[in-house]
């Protein structure tokens, strides 16, 4: 009665992507298509929806700071008050949907999961999935910082509109995308013709399925990267920034303000150090901090733990043991606004049990 | 509590059992017919023969419900605020013209009625047109004040008081974070608040003195004033905790009474009308009896784990009746 089991909770989808970009076509491409599924859709904007739907519910996007004196603390609170009322209705449709305005920071959204106690109860943050306009993405990073966190944030970036750019372009605005956030599925669209299973039910917040954090920013090409990956070990492995030069036939992007910092070992490390320096880093830098994760191989310890972040907010836990053949490391991420990634690797460096 | 515990008394064998089928939300009284809301589409009356009756309010779920006693108000998902009577009579008072959720719905004893949707608080007076006052944010709850002809609209960032048939600009009492519930004392003295965040904030209206009343291990959803107003009983703790009222200053400076301690969550408490007694329902099912002046506790339920999500006295205090969240109701002549 009192915790709901995770696979009890409705799952959440958070769909974001800046003004154009086409997060409408691909919300009435969900809720028309013959997946035999019910859907209840939190939209900014009443009418943009040509679908007829019971449950379509419009929000105004209002966020208001926690009084915990953490000012990156802010959370959606018609959300809270939405959920609410959706769960008088519970079993009348099977999983949300939460479209944000173009110009919105997923981070109250995504908060509100966190620290909402009968949100929490009720319902789980599935994934953020971003629309892009492969066109216009490339200027809007420029000019626009809420296209650069929604980017940024995002578990799932559908990009759109590739008819209406030459290869070249769609290489440049995926290896912009990639220089930000090496981690996200990303898949090229037009008019958002994308699988369904693709951009729901991906679980991208289930510490149970972390499972690995590589880079995916060769993943769409038709060549073998592993050799990537597998070679050096025992040192950091960051070779998706500083470096700008052409690999895979993609270029590579370091991004001015906002980029991932990704760190691995293969020494066990001190829990009993690593847990606070975690802890006040995300106090400390967390509001450059969007996103973290990471799996853990802790001395003496024959569990893997992971971790994920959104700004301050941490969840982890052991997740399951570790298997006979598989490689104890431990690897983090983290993506954000100016990073400090000295002190993110000297500090990291130093929780290697002695 | 020094003193090893007493067995309570139980009078669980005296409560009559009656299964209304619904997923309950709310649980009235109307003079001696129960009310049980559902979270959506019906509600059920019970009689004093424990005779049941459902009665169909719509075809969507009901967010918010209010009650003077005689009728119930029920604020719904498809725009429409219903009232129902205890004959079963269903009127339907508001058509959202945009199809809105009403999310919050206030009765008046003079039968004016208060409701919101979004970031607009309506009121309708037993005569004459709607009026409409839209305020910064999204309205968290809805409270006409004892006397006059006032309304509290509690927001994000404080409470704004808002005479409807004054001209002049309504007043507004700040205090940062999300405002959810509220409440007048009986006295007209003070305004309470429940906040997102676990903790009460209060004003004392002369001087807009602020009152913070924290300290809950969880959300505060269920508040109400003792009998002549002297506490507010209220949920969100592992126990009853009731704010005493009676100095010029409230509760400030003065430790609340924690009643009736349970290895569950409060979730609904129901005042005596006339007596210095409470109900209290809690998450794990129990429903227990307290007195307030040596805590005395009486057992009405026991804990199966069906949370209680309904709990209220008749008028004269003779009755009581409680609800679980899965339609499970008791009903209590004492």
């Amino acid at each position: 009665m009192s915790v709901a089991a995770s696979s009890d909770k409705i799952p959440v989808t958070v769909l974001t992507g800046y003004l154009g970009a086409g997060k409408t076509t691909l919300l009435n491409r969900i809720l028309s298509e013959n997946h035999g599924k019910k859907y209840a859709v939190i939209v900014n904007e009443f009418g943009e929806i040509g679908i007829d739907n019971d449950l379509v519910i419009g929000a105004d996007e209002e966020v208001f700071e926690m009084n915990n004196g953490c000012i990156c603390c802010t959370v959606r609170g018609d959300l809270v008050r939405i959920m609410e009322g959706l769960m008088k209705r519970k079993g009348k449709f099977d999983a949300i949907i939460v479209e944000t305005t173009g110009l919105a920071d997923p981070a109250p959204v995504a908060q509100t999961f966190f620290v909402d106690e009968d949100v929490q109860k009720n319902a789980k943050l599935d994934a953020v999935v971003t629309v892009a306009d492969a066109k216009w993405l490339s200027d809007r990073l420029k000019d626009a910082p809420e296209a650069k966190n929604q980017i940024a944030f995002a578990d799932v970036i559908v990009l759109n509109k590739t008819d209406l750019v030459s290869k070249p372009e769609l290489a440049e605005v995926e290896a912009r995308i990639r220089g930000i956030n090496p981690y996200a599925r990303l898949h090229r669209t037009e008019r958002c013709k994308v699988a369904l299973s693709d951009v729901l039910e991906r679980n991208a917040f289930d510490l149970d399925r972390i499972l690995e954090i590589e880079p995916e920013f060769l993943e769409a090409d038709d060549h073998d990267h592993d050799h990537d990956h597998d070679h050096h070990h025992g040192h950091d492995h960051d070779h998706h920034h500083h470096h700008d030069h052409a690999h895979g036939g993609l270029k590579h992007y370091h991004d001015e303000d906002m980029h991932s910092v990704a760190i691995r070992t293969d020494e066990p490390l001190d829990p009993h150090r690593f847990m606070p320096w975690l802890q006040s880093l995300v106090q400390n830098e967390g509001q450059k901090i969007l996103r973290s994760k990471g799996i853990l191989s802790f001395k003496g310890d024959e569990q893997r733990y992971v971790f994920q972040g959104v700004h301050m907010m941490l969840e982890g836990d052991h997740q399951r043991p570790w298997t006979a053949g598989e490689k104890r490391e431990s690897k983090v991420v983290f993506i954000g606004r100016e990073l400090p990634e000295e002190a993110i690797r000297e500090g990291f460096a130093s929780c290697i049990a002695k | 509590m020094t003193e090893p515990q007493q067995q309570t008394v139980s009078v669980t064998a005296r409560v009559k059992p009656v299964a209304t089928g619904l997923s309950a939300g709310a649980l009235y009284f109307l003079g001696d017919v129960v009310a049980i809301v559902g979270t959506e589409e019906a509600v059920t009356l019970i009689g004093d023969d424990a005779t049941t009756k459902r009665v169909e309010v719509g075809a969507g779920g009901i967010l918010c419900s209010a009650s003077d006693g005689s009728r119930i108000a029920l604020g719904c998902d498809d725009g429409q605020l219903v009232s129902v009577g205890a004959d079963g009579a269903t009127e339907t008072l508001v058509t959202d013209t945009k199809r809105r959720w009403i999310d919050n719905v206030a009765l008046h004893p003079d039968g004016a009625i208060a409701w919101s949707a979004g970031k607009t608080a309506f009121v309708r007076p037993p005569k004459g047109a709607d009026k409409s006052l839209d305020v910064a944010s999204t309205v968290g709850g809805l409270a006409f004040a004892p006397k006059g002809f006032r309304l509290a609209i509690a927001h994000y960032n404080g409470a704004t008081l808002w005479f409807p048939n004054m001209a002049g600009a309504p007043e507004t009492l700040e205090w940062k974070g999300s405002h959810l519930g509220v409440t007048f004392s009986p006295d007209g003295r003070f305004l309470v608040t429940s906040m997102h965040e676990s903790a009460l904030h209060g004003w004392r209206l002369v001087d807009a003195k602020h009152m913070r009343m924290t300290g809950y291990p969880g959300r505060v959803r269920s508040m109400q004033w003792t009998a002549g107003g002297k506490a507010l009983a209220t949920s969100g703790a592992d126990c009853v905790i009731l704010w005493p009222f009676v100095g010029k200053d409230g509760p400030m400076g003065k430790e609340p009474a924690m009643l009736a301690p349970l290895a569950s969550r409060a979730t609904i408490v129901a005042c005596h009308p006339l007596s210095d007694i409470l109900a209290v329902g809690y998450a794990d099912g129990t429903v227990l009896m307290v007195r307030f002046d040596d805590g005395a506790e009486i057992l009405a339920r026991r804990s199966d784990g069906a949370a209680i999500a309904g709990l209220a006295w008749n008028g004269k205090g003779s009755r009581l009746a409680y609800v679980t969240e899965q339609g499970d109701a008791g009903l209590l002549t004492l």
